[in-house]
């Protein structure tokens, strides 16, 4: 007719108040928790995806050159040291080397860019090995320049950013600043969530030929599965003037620099979690000892101690499991939001989703919840428990 | 030991000893009586008697500092032996139905959940439909789905003895059951325990302080200074 749940269910609609308070604290200890445990995930596998997107694990340039385009960019083209094309050669006949790819950035400024101009990345990229290093790029409309004088065609192929910003379709016709040059749009990549989105790619040749250069400023190095990185990197050392820049060392650089931002969160998450259980302590122990008679009643009816200390257990398991599966579902409606705050507090973010949260890490998280709950709630429902009949009906008298 | 089946409580010598600082207060002293099946005793006195400490007693809340207690020809408290909460609980529910002066609704129950609470807890084999019987038989089967705090004082006390009986109690224990209620109320609850004890054969023990209420059970007890004394 009635059963333990239920019981405990009502006992908790009596100080709606309160139990919302305290509901709200567990509600929001359980978001941030699954959001953080989402981005500690998540941050790694995006920086990893992001890695395996470049398509090449070692990059090659001469010394001094800032290898990031995004850096290039700020710095409006300057500071770009340029290399011998033919230094591919050497490196791509190597027995560690897959495959090697000449690449060519160039940034030239815009003044009809935003307000006041900016500046356009470009990459001058070989069509022979470029494509086939990415071969998880989409098109969304078009492809590489195709026919004979491709390598040498007045074409581009837009990342899905740049050809929002510019406006640009398949077919359009695009003005390299600077250089007074129409290039034809021939393709339009499909989001990755990395720079490629923002990049626009010419043919290595024709990029070469606008900037007045026969050199290259990077060699992509895809390296053979089981082949020993370390053993190439340190032959490519050797190389004069050149710097080597190995994507597992700049991940770990990376990881090291949000390493401090994750220990903090996770501080941060584990204080929430703290002080949501103390409200559960403090709110179930408070409604014992407000209902010391009625358990006291209870137990002349014929509830064992057992008994008092499951159905006061069932309050603490009813409030944390409410309240941690609110803040997972409020976690996963608001991941995206989760995603921005991040970024803003982040040295470095990596494109794509940084904080994710899937079944498996939103039931672990529940799990905690819980489990930390029903630890907090031992001690009221023990007390409660221990309450003797007669005392309660005593202390009433 | 005798069983002898028409005997509900029997009690030999029982004290209890309450401890004051130093001081040792005797709040009941070596009282022996019998109560049969079917009986409706009353316990009056002033307060501070040991009505209500002997009650406790034989209601088994709690031990007896000496003394022996049977029940229906089972020795509970004897020789000296102190029992836990738990079997103390075990004989409760079993044997024993509440009723007290402040009722001890939940108030976020209905009418029928406080009455259906004890069940949560224990249920003898073979009640179905008690709940409901026990409403309708005091009155209160219009008021099953209300909160205990849209009925009156006379008819949570109706709540509270349907709590009591819906286990089917051998023996129903009353401590001031209508201290909190008017003439008009006192009365239809006197009505319905003598109903119970007359028409049902229940055995009601009454603690009360109301000489009224107290003329409507078969048989008075004085309590005065710990001592029962029975005309």
């Amino acid at each position: 007719m009635i059963s333990k749940f239920q019981i405990a269910y009502k006992n908790l609609l009596r100080k709606k108040t309160r139990t919302l308070l305290t509901l709200v604290g567990i509600v929001l200890s359980s978001w941030v928790l699954v959001s953080l445990l989402g981005f500690n995930r998540g941050y790694e596998s995006a920086l990893n995806r992001d890695i395996d997107n470049m398509g090449y694990q070692i990059m090659v340039m001469a010394k001094g050159c800032p290898y990031e385009a995004a850096t290039m960019m700020l710095q409006g083209g300057a500071g770009l040291r340029y290399i011998e094309a033919s230094t591919v050669d050497g490196i791509v006949n190597r027995a560690e080397v897959e495959a090697a790819t000449p690449i060519l950035m160039q940034a030239f400024f815009d003044p009809n860019k935003g307000d006041g101009g900016g500046i356009a990345g470009y990459f001058g990229v070989d069509l022979a090995t470029f494509p086939a290093m990415k071969p998880f790029l989409k098109f969304k409309k078009g492809g590489w320049p195709q026919g004979e004088k491709a390598a040498e065609a007045a074409e581009a192929v837009m990342g899905y950013e740049a050809a929002e910003l510019e406006q640009r379709e398949v077919g359009d016709l695009i003005l390299v600043p600077e250089k007074n040059v129409e290039l034809k749009v021939v393709g339009i990549l499909e989001r990755t969530g990395t720079q490629d989105d923002g990049t626009i790619f010419v043919p290595l040749k024709t990029l070469q030929r606008i900037s007045g250069l026969d050199k290259i400023t990077t060699i992509g190095i895809k390296v053979k599965k089981d082949a020993n990185i370390e053993k190439l990197e340190a032959a490519l050392y050797q190389l004069p003037d050149m710097q080597v820049v190995s994507f597992s060392q700049v991940k770990q650089t990376i990881m090291k620099l949000i390493a401090t931002a994750r220990v903090m969160v996770l501080s941060i998450a584990v204080i929430a979690l703290l002080i949501a259980m103390v409200g559960v302590v403090n709110t179930i122990l408070m409604s014992v000892l407000e209902r010391k008679h009625e358990i006291g009643i209870l137990k002349t009816m014929g509830a064992m101690p057992g008994d008092i200390f499951r159905l006061v257990w069932t309050e603490t398991l009813i409030l944390c499991t409410t309240g941690g599966v609110a803040g997972i579902g409020l976690a996963f409606l608001f991941a995206r939001l989760s995603d921005v705050l991040v970024r803003r507090v982040l040295p470095y973010a990596p494109g794509g989703e940084l904080v994710a949260i899937d079944l498996r890490l939103a039931l672990l998280t529940l799990l905690i919840i819980v489990a930390v709950g029903l630890l907090s709630g031992i001690y009221p429902a023990w007390k409660a428990g221990r309450v003797r009949p007669l005392d309660s009906i005593r202390s009433e008298a | 030991m005798t069983v002898a089946t028409d005997i509900a409580l029997e009690a030999r010598g029982l004290t209890r000893i309450y401890g004051r600082g130093s001081e040792e207060v005797r709040a009941l002293d070596g009282v022996s009586m019998l109560i049969r099946k079917g009986e409706f005793v009353s316990f009056m006195g002033p307060s501070g008697s040991g009505k209500t400490t002997l009650v406790n007693l034989l209601g088994c809340l709690e031990n007896p500092t000496s003394g022996e207690l049977d029940l229906a020809g089972r020795n509970i408290f004897g020789g000296g032996n102190q029992l836990g909460e738990r079997s103390l609980t075990r004989i409760r529910r079993e044997v024993f139905g509440y009723i007290f002066q402040n009722f001890y609704l939940i108030p976020t129950l209905t009418v029928r959940e406080n009455v259906a609470l004890p069940l949560a807890f224990y249920r003898k084999p073979g009640l179905n439909g008690e709940v409901e019987k026990l409403l309708v038989q005091l009155g209160m089967e219009h008021r099953m789905n209300h909160l205990p705090g849209q009925i009156s004082g006379g008819e949570m006390q109706r709540v509270a003895i349907a709590r009591a009986l819906v286990n089917r109690p051998e023996i129903l224990l009353a401590d001031e059951p209508t201290g909190n209620l008017d003439t008009t109320r006192t009365g239809e609850i006197g009505e319905i325990l003598q109903d119970l004890n007359r028409n049902a054969g229940l055995t009601i023990v009454m603690v009360t302080h109301n000489p009224e209420l107290g003329r409507l059970s078969g048989r008075h007890i004085e309590m005065r200074d710990g001592k029962a004394y029975e005309n």
